[in-house]
Parts: structure tokens; C-alpha cells; sequence
């Protein structure tokens, strides 16, 4: 009787403990592209400060409640403003900060086709 | 003309890059997140004498001006805005409602006595979760509620310019 009770306790820790990782892993996820207001330099996951604790229970309880990856950044910067994330979100704001690193990447495509064009003369 | 072109080409982006740093040291260092909540959020929390779960939104009834205000005994800069708190309370055109942000109860009813209790109403924030709702990112923090919109936030601790400012609004 013993065995049986053992054996559908481990059956049980082994049917939960994947779920949980999952939940943890979208967790440290999330965490990760969090900016620690108070510890600038620092996200959310990697932060032991006060304010970093309480948020990575916010987003704990949010994933919880069902809310998706998406929603949550939503809801975090409804109310930090998108500061708070790492990924910046495209819009008319960050339009430059998105197309800086193409374009840069184009000029330099230019001037190495121009001097290969040179060199090949 | 080569070489003017190339110590051109490299002297206007080292000033540029002055400019920027030198513009971006000015700066303060502070950074106020640029919340967009206008309506004050919904939770539950436990009263802090009580000890009663309570609804925000039996506390926050309209055509009332309310100053929500986070706060910890362990938190110095709240000892330093207590006395000015306790002067508003007198103003019954204006209900204070504390936050008691992750704080030991002992000590802050021992702060309570010490300083005076300015609040109608004392909510308990063991975890930080409700100061978040709010959008607030550390102690202390106080929000102006009026009909259920946040009409003015107060990031750090209340000076004589923020309470005069407080009352020129709830006139």
C-alpha cells in the first residue's frame, strides 16, 4: 500500500514539474526584457532591489492568471511607459532607432561597392 | 583637399559627440516613468487597524478629492513629509488614504504614534503588488484622486511647493 502511495506521489511531482518550468521559464523570459527602473543598467530578472521583487510576482501572478507574453508588456507599460522594456516596440517614436542600424548597414554596403568598383578598374 | 575632407569628416562627428555628452551630463540622472494610467486601479487589499479586506472601490467614491499615499516606517524620506501630511489632514476637503509598502506592522504602528496618523484609512501592501497597480516604483510615492482619475502623482517626498500645490487644486 505504501509503494502505491509513494509511486502516485512521484507520478504526480512528475505530471506538475513540467508545467511549472514552463511557467517559470516564460517568467525569467518576461523578467529579462524588463528594465529595473530603479537600477538602471540592470533587468528586472537579474535586480534584487525592492521594486524588481515585486515585480517578477506581478508577472508571476499575471502568467497565473493567463495572460500572455504580449498582455503583460502591455500592461507594464500602461503603466511605466515602454522605458520599462528592453525591446522597444516599432512605432512613429522609435522608427529611427529601428532603421539607424539598416541604414548604416546600406551606407557601408555603398562604400565598400563603390571601392570594389574602383579596384576592379 | 583629401586630407581637409577626411580631418572634416572627423572632427564634425567628435563634436557632435561633445555636444551629446555634454548636453546628457546636464541631465538628471532621475528618471520619472511616464505612466499612462488615468483611471486608479481596482484591487483588494487588507485594512490595516481591522485587519478587513477592502474593496478600492468602496474607498474611493466619487465627487471626493483623495491623496493616496504610499509609505514605510522604514523609509526616511517618509518621516521627513509625515508632519506636512498630518498639517493636510486637516483639510476635510481631502481624504488621505495610506499604503503601507512592505513594511513590518509593529513598526509601523510605532511610526504611526510617533508622527501622528494622517490617514483615514491605512491599506497594507505586504508585497509591493499594489504599489505597482499604481505605478509607483518606490516609497514614498502620492497620487491626487479625483472621481476616480489620478489628477497629479508626486514621485519622492512631499515638499511645502507640492502641498501648495495640492490645495490650490482641491479649493
Amino acid at each position: 500500500m505504501k509503494i502505491i502511495k509513494i509511486f502516485i506521489l512521484i507520478l504526480i511531482l512528475f505530471y506538475f514539474s513540467p508545467l511549472k518550468a514552463n511557467e517559470d521559464k516564460l517568467q525569467n523570459n518576461i523578467t529579462k526584457n524588463l528594465r529595473c527602473l530603479i537600477c538602471q543598467g540592470q533587468s528586472v530578472y537579474d535586480s534584487d532591489s525592492e521594486f524588481a521583487i515585486s515585480l517578477k510576482l506581478v508577472v508571476k501572478n499575471k502568467i497565473k492568471e493567463g495572460l500572455s507574453e504580449e498582455q503583460i508588456y502591455n500592461f507594464l507599460s500602461e503603466k511605466y511607459g515602454e522605458w520599462i522594456l528592453y525591446d522597444p516596440k516599432f512605432n512613429k517614436n522609435t522608427y529611427f532607432l529601428w532603421f539607424l542600424p539598416l541604414l548604416i548597414f546600406l551606407i557601408g554596403g555603398a562604400i565598400i561597392f563603390k571601392k570594389l568598383i574602383k579596384i576592379k578598374r | 583637399m583629401k586630407s581637409k575632407i577626411i580631418s572634416f569628416l572627423i572632427i564634425i562627428p567628435l563634436i557632435l559627440v561633445f555636444i551629446i555628452f555634454y548636453k546628457g551630463l546636464n541631465k538628471s540622472n532621475f528618471y520619472e516613468p511616464k505612466s499612462k494610467i488615468e483611471n486608479i486601479p481596482v484591487f483588494t487589499a487588507t485594512t490595516f487597524f481591522q485587519k478587513k479586506k477592502i474593496n478600492s472601490q468602496n474607498i474611493f467614491v466619487k465627487n471626493k478629492f483623495y491623496l493616496l499615499n504610499i509609505w514605510a516606517s522604514w523609509c526616511v524620506p517618509c518621516r521627513d513629509e509625515h508632519p506636512l501630511l498630518v498639517n493636510l489632514s486637516k483639510n476635510d476637503k481631502l481624504e488621505i488614504i495610506g499604503l503601507n509598502y512592505k513594511d513590518n506592522l509593529k513598526n509601523a504602528e510605532k511610526f504611526l504614534i510617533e508622527l501622528g496618523n494622517p490617514y483615514k484609512k491605512i491599506l497594507i501592501d505586504r508585497d509591493g503588488t499594489k504599489a505597482i497597480e499604481w505605478g509607483a516604483f518606490g516609497v514614498p510615492e502620492t497620487f491626487l484622486v479625483f472621481e476616480n482619475k489620478i489628477v497629479k502623482k508626486f514621485v519622492g517626498p512631499l515638499n511645502f511647493k507640492s502641498i501648495e500645490e495640492i490645495e490650490e487644486i482641491i479649493k
